[in-house]
């Protein structure tokens, strides 16, 4: 099929979303979701754990399924999307990498923190070996300056990658930060530039449209908002925006609108909003997966999930880190009782 | 006392902060620097220190081999691998610091007796000594089936060799986790950290026993026991939280404050690697004059 895009869209729902259900995607479900996302003709699915390949873990929660079987059910029922995956150095290896290639998998995407790009390129390189397309990832962008950022980005880019991405992994820019950001990128970079944002501060289209307007071309979304915190930018609402701008994405609208209503909304254990605590992610500037873990927390030590995050924002604490959780849960227990005894 | 002469080849932050804690040693005789830039901080302190300061590299050393029967080197892979067999072709015993792993993997509270006489030992990873000895505290009251271990480490505090080659971090503990630690399968995550001021090592420890074997208070025990064992020789090293019981599940939060002999005291990822080789220098010293007093006898 030869379809002209403007930008090309990457669904991540069945990647970052594996955070908003717990990591408890099926197989089945993973199969009904691409298949109909490539009917839609969606260019880009993402598939793997919340936290990449080798993210299953007692750290970040065990996948139901493996997710090669889930990376391999996408791969046999699409038949023009391309499969992606996410890729943490530091959790996932090389080996996780080529096995997802052999699987069919087509794009790798390396994250790191917005500061550590230079644990990528090892990943970076074996995924140009491999053939595959390969975007250089930098979360949490909002915890580095613009100067900070585009330095990171060019040392991907310097790696090799085709795509670099600004990602807002907190859900913590606003659309000016956005713009000056996505604008310096441009500038600075040869490669394609990129936006992922979450919606934790009900931002995440409003931030998307500032970054196309700055000229990124590679863009993700979650259909229904599947995604850790309250979600990424509304795969079929932007689709819907974006063919109202002239846009042109290539994925058909009304099917996009099926898919999250007859497809994805029963998937979701309950409808994605923007709920106290990941408004509290968005404002605090914390790593939008920590939701569930927070909450956990909270339940266990009775503490306050919203003062678990805010400890967690003032620590500056990273994509990863989600063993601080307990720890913070635990002080907080500490000085609650310290409180009392005084 | 007699004490084993001793050698550090490599010459950056690693040997450097070696120097320091040898010169407090009762069993080792720091006699020898060994680098291949003379103008580095190591060899300009080794020289004022009135250290012999080699700065032509292993061949430099070869060349008077007499300085030392025990070398520590803290080079790179690439170099140890070249030096592994020089230095064994010399008869020197010598322990890696770097990734390259010729030897047996030792861990001084775990296995280090099973390994006194090894020509060649490999000192793991940082997160690898901080973790696998509560792995094996465990282990040792009840069958881990699988540990999984998270080490965070400031930004600052990793260098080029660690950021390029990130999976051999990984890698190697995990191997190194069910090989010295016993657990059935092991899985190694690391994260930096990039926050001012930098943050201290921490790293976390999950364990899942067998079903039906945990006994809380047992295990409890066994984890105290080996933080003071670890303490006796990585003096910042701390349990942040009792240990976290959950059904077959424990999870142990540990800090590593380095002992700030020349690395920053937040680098206690690099100070717990310099710690541990010298406490196996240290026996393996301890080892070498006790045969020495055998044959003399």
């Amino acid at each position: 099929m030869n379809t002209k895009r403007d930008l090309y869209i990457t669904e991540v729902a069945l990647r970052d979303g594996s955070h908003a259900v717990a990591h408890q995607f099926t197989v089945e479900q993973v199969r009904n979701v691409a298949r109909a996302l490539d009917e839609a003709n969606v260019p880009f699915i993402e598939v793997s754990h919340g936290d990449g390949l080798g993210g299953s873990s007692m750290q970040f929660g065990r996948s139901l399924f493996d997710e090669f079987e889930l990376i391999e059910a996408a791969v046999d029922v699409c038949q023009q999307a391309k499969i992606a995956v996410l890729l943490l150095p530091g959790i996932g290896t090389q080996r996780e990498l080529k096995k997802a290639s052999e699987l069919g998998a087509k794009m790798a995407r390396i994250a790191t923190h917005v500061t550590e790009a230079d644990v990528s390129p090892q990943h970076i390189h074996l995924a140009k070996e491999l053939g595959m397309e390969t975007v250089g990832f930098l979360m949490m962008s909002h915890m580095a300056t613009v100067e900070k950022l585009v330095a990171q980005a060019k040392l991907m880019e310097s790696y090799g990658a085709d795509t670099v991405y600004m990602v807002d992994s907190a859900g913590a820019l606003l659309p000016h930060e956005v713009k000056e950001r996505i604008h310096a990128l441009r500038e600075s970079l040869d490669v394609h530039v990129g936006f992922h944002g979450h919606n934790n501060l009900s931002l995440a289209m409003a931030n998307t449209l500032a970054a196309i307007e700055e000229g990124a071309t590679r863009i993700d979304g979650s259909i229904r908002c599947l995604g850790a915190g309250a979600g990424n930018t509304q795969t079929e609402v932007l689709v819907s925006v974006l063919d109202r701008m002239n846009i042109e994405t290539g994925i058909d609208v009304f099917k996009m609108m099926d898919v999250a209503e007859d497809i994805v909304a029963p998937i979701l254990q309950q409808a994605q909003e923007i709920t106290r605590d990941s408004l509290v992610m968005g404002y605090a500037g914390v790593y939008s997966s920590f939701l569930l873990h927070a909450k956990r927390a909270s339940d266990k030590f009775g503490v306050d999930a919203r003062d678990i995050l805010i400890e967690l924002g003032r620590l500056k604490v990273v994509g990863g880190q989600e063993d601080m959780i307990v720890d913070v849960a635990t002080d907080l227990v500490k000085k609650q009782k310290q409180a009392v005894i005084r | 006392m007699s004490k084993v002469k001793t050698a550090i080849l490599g010459s950056g932050n690693i040997g450097t902060d070696l120097i320091f804690k040898l010169m407090r040693s009762d069993v080792l005789e720091l006699t020898t620097v060994i680098g291949i830039d003379s103008k580095s901080d190591g060899l300009r302190r080794a020289k004022e220190m009135g250290l012999v300061a080699i700065d032509n590299g292993i061949k430099g050393f070869l060349e008077r081999p007499e300085l030392a029967d025990i070398v520590m080197d803290a080079t790179s892979a690439k170099a140890h691998v070249r030096h592994a067999k020089l230095l064994k072709e010399a008869g020197k015993q010598v322990l890696d610091l770097t990734p390259a792993a010729r030897g047996p993997f030792v861990c001084p509270s775990v296995n280090l007796s099973d390994h006194l006489d090894a020509p060649n030992i490999n000192m793991i990873t940082c997160g690898g000594q901080a973790t696998i000895p509560i792995v094996h505290a465990v282990n040792r009251v009840a069958p881990v089936e699988y540990a999984e271990i998270v080490a965070t480490i400031s930004s600052r505090s990793a260098g080029p060799g660690t950021r390029e080659n990130i999976d051999e971090f990984t890698l190697t503990t995990a191997n190194a986790i069910e090989q010295i630690g016993g657990a059935k399968r092991g899985k190694a995550i690391i994260i930096l950290n990039p926050a001012e001021p930098p943050i201290m090592m921490r790293d976390t420890v999950y364990a899942e026993v067998a079903e039906g074997t945990m006994d809380e208070d047992k295990v409890a025990a066994s984890i105290q026991e080996m933080v003071r064992e670890v303490q006796s020789y990585v003096s910042g090293y701390r349990m942040r939280t009792e240990p976290i019981f959950d059904g077959n599940r424990v999870t142990v939060f540990l800090e590593v404050e380095g002992a700030g002999d020349y690395l920053p005291k937040y680098s206690g990822n690099l100070d717990i690697m310099t710690a541990a080789a010298v406490k196996v220098a240290e026996e393996f010293a301890k080892n070498q004059l006790a045969q020495r007093e055998g044959v003399k006898q």
